[in-house]
């Protein structure tokens, strides 16, 4: 029988959630890493029990930590020593180093509109290959993307995108200025997707040398160009890997698609309460069916009237309906973040979400109704679902 | 010539690093925090980056260096340390600090 296992990244530490397919019965295991934020964990589609975890602190900076045994054990790759050209054995990993000579150390615009060098801080989000378990893509802040191809021992900028020219003009939004979302195209490994708060979203389509805005249709209120090339604030995107080219978008305002490999953008939030959010998804099966975690803003970022409720759209955006089932529906006042929904594919496809109330919710039938997995975790930063045989 | 040189690092390294308690370490002469940290890097590699940036070396600013009841954080990290720490007697505390949630 098939089962499921959650990877869940929280303010202060990982958890691994794991069910048969019923998806009723839970075992938690964690914290691993406690007292570390977990911006993000993932496995392999190649190798599932290979997971790759982004551990960092304020205090410490970042490590990458793996399991090659599904997340009953972990090592940090980059543990084992190498030389330094002075003779003494230094740390091979955890280290995010821009490629200066590739893309020379500009700057970006800082919060007060003067530029700001580049500077590495955290790594936001890890996305493994398709195809290759030993590789796995980093988007980090600064915003930049990184690469390994030997199973996170060691990174090396993809400098184009940072190079791409536009730099000058991205500026960090409330969180950073971080690269948030990596998608990688089935149908084709030389496109990727990403985006970036606030920048807007890229793609390459030959492997990372080249790198194109893609954000026409994404409108920027208040700014002086309001269709500008960047400078908007993508918050995620979603794709179904049954039909790439196909995207959603949660933008800071707005839920948009673009139907053509995000060359145009149009808005399709429809009749949904507030357009604001974080985070989007696709069902695994039925590539028009999305989700959406609406949240009230300008800064409350709390749901509409302390009820918490997921939206679903059948229609590829535009209709939308509440999904409320077994979700509470007052006094409640927390927030979904853009990592933290995730799907699996079994056939009844199963939805996740976590909260910053430290709640991971699961709905076993594509959203009709909803039973927490676990109640008291720290904030949840992401949620990530592998579906097992 | 070398030295064998106490340091104390935060909880949350030492669990990174799995080790417990106060560290001993040879440190190449002249003991300062530069070959402490480098002597400390070179035994745990995991470390590497966690105290002190990994290219500019610069030390990560929530983190502070104490021995003998002095602050040395604003010290350059090539000044000898005292002498009761190069001596083994005394150890060079790492400590992060005391903020944050």
């Amino acid at each position: 029988m098939s089962k499921v296992r959650v990877l869940a990244g929280t303010k202060k530490g990982a958890f691994v959630l794991t069910a048969d397919g019923k998806r009723n019965k839970w075992d938690v295991s964690g914290p691993f890493f406690a007292g570390w934020e977990i911006y993000h964990m993932k496995g392999s589609p190649v190798n599932p029990d290979r997971i790759y975890v982004s551990q960092t602190s304020g205090w410490f900076g970042q490590i990458i930590q793996r399991s090659d045994d599904g997340g009953k054990t972990w090592t940090a790759p980059g543990g084992g020593q190498q030389k330094s050209p002075q003779g003494w054995p230094m740390g091979e990993s955890n280290k995010f180093v821009y490629d200066a000579a590739a893309a020379p150390l500009t700057t970006h615009q800082w919060y007060d509109g003067t530029q700001h060098p580049w500077e590495f801080k955290r790594v936001w989000h890890l996305e493994p290959s398709l195809t290759d378990a030993d590789a796995v893509y980093a988007g980090v802040e600064d915003a930049a993307l990184f690469r390994s191809t030997d199973g996170a021992h060691s990174w090396q900028e993809i400098p184009g995108l940072r190079g791409h020219g536009t730099g000058p003009a991205w500026q960090p939004g409330a969180g950073g200025m971080c690269l948030h979302t990596i998608v990688l195209d089935p149908a084709d490994p030389n496109r990727i997707y990403i985006a970036i708060s606030a920048a807007g979203a890229f793609r390459t389509d030959d492997g990372g040398k080249s790198w194109k805005p893609i954000n026409k249709g994404l409108r920027a209120p208040y700014l002086p160009d309001e269709d500008r090339e960047v400078g908007h604030c993508v918050h995620h995107i979603a794709m179904s890997p049954q039909r790439p080219g196909v995207l959603f978008m949660q933008k800071h305002w707005d839920v948009l698609r673009s139907d053509d490999a995000g060359d145009n953008w149009r808005e399709v939030s429809g009749n949904l309460p507030t357009d604001f959010g974080f985070a989007i998804d696709v069902h695994a099966h039925e590539p028009e069916t999305i989700y959406v975690a609406p949240i009230k803003s300008d800064s409350e970022h709390y749901p509409l009237d302390g009820q918490l409720k997921v939206w679903r759209s059948k229609t590829g955006g535009n209709e939308w309906e509440a999904l409320t089932n077994g979700l509470p529906q007052q006094n409640c006042y927390v927030n979904v973040l853009r990592d933290a929904m995730a799907v699996d594919s079994l056939d009844d496809c199963g939805i996740y979400f976590g909260t910053t109330g430290g709640q991971v919710y699961v709905s076993p039938n594509a959203g009709d109704s909803w039973q927490p997995i676990v109640r008291d975790l720290p904030p949840v930063l992401s949620v990530e679902v592998q579906t097992l045989p | 010539m070398s030295k064998v040189v106490l340091v104390e690092i935060p909880f949350h390294l030492r669990t990174l690093a799995q080790v417990n308690g106060v560290l001993q370490l040879e440190v190449s002469e002249p003991v300062t925090i530069r070959s402490v940290l480098d002597a400390l890097e070179a035994r745990y590699p995991v470390l590497c980056g966690t105290i002190r940036d990994h290219t500019t070396l610069q030390r990560r600013a929530f983190l502070r260096f104490f021995a003998c009841s002095e602050d040395l954080s604003h010290q350059s990290p090539e000044t000898p340390l005292p002498e009761a720490v190069a001596a083994g007697r005394e150890p060079l505390l790492i400590i992060g600090a005391i903020a944050g949630g």
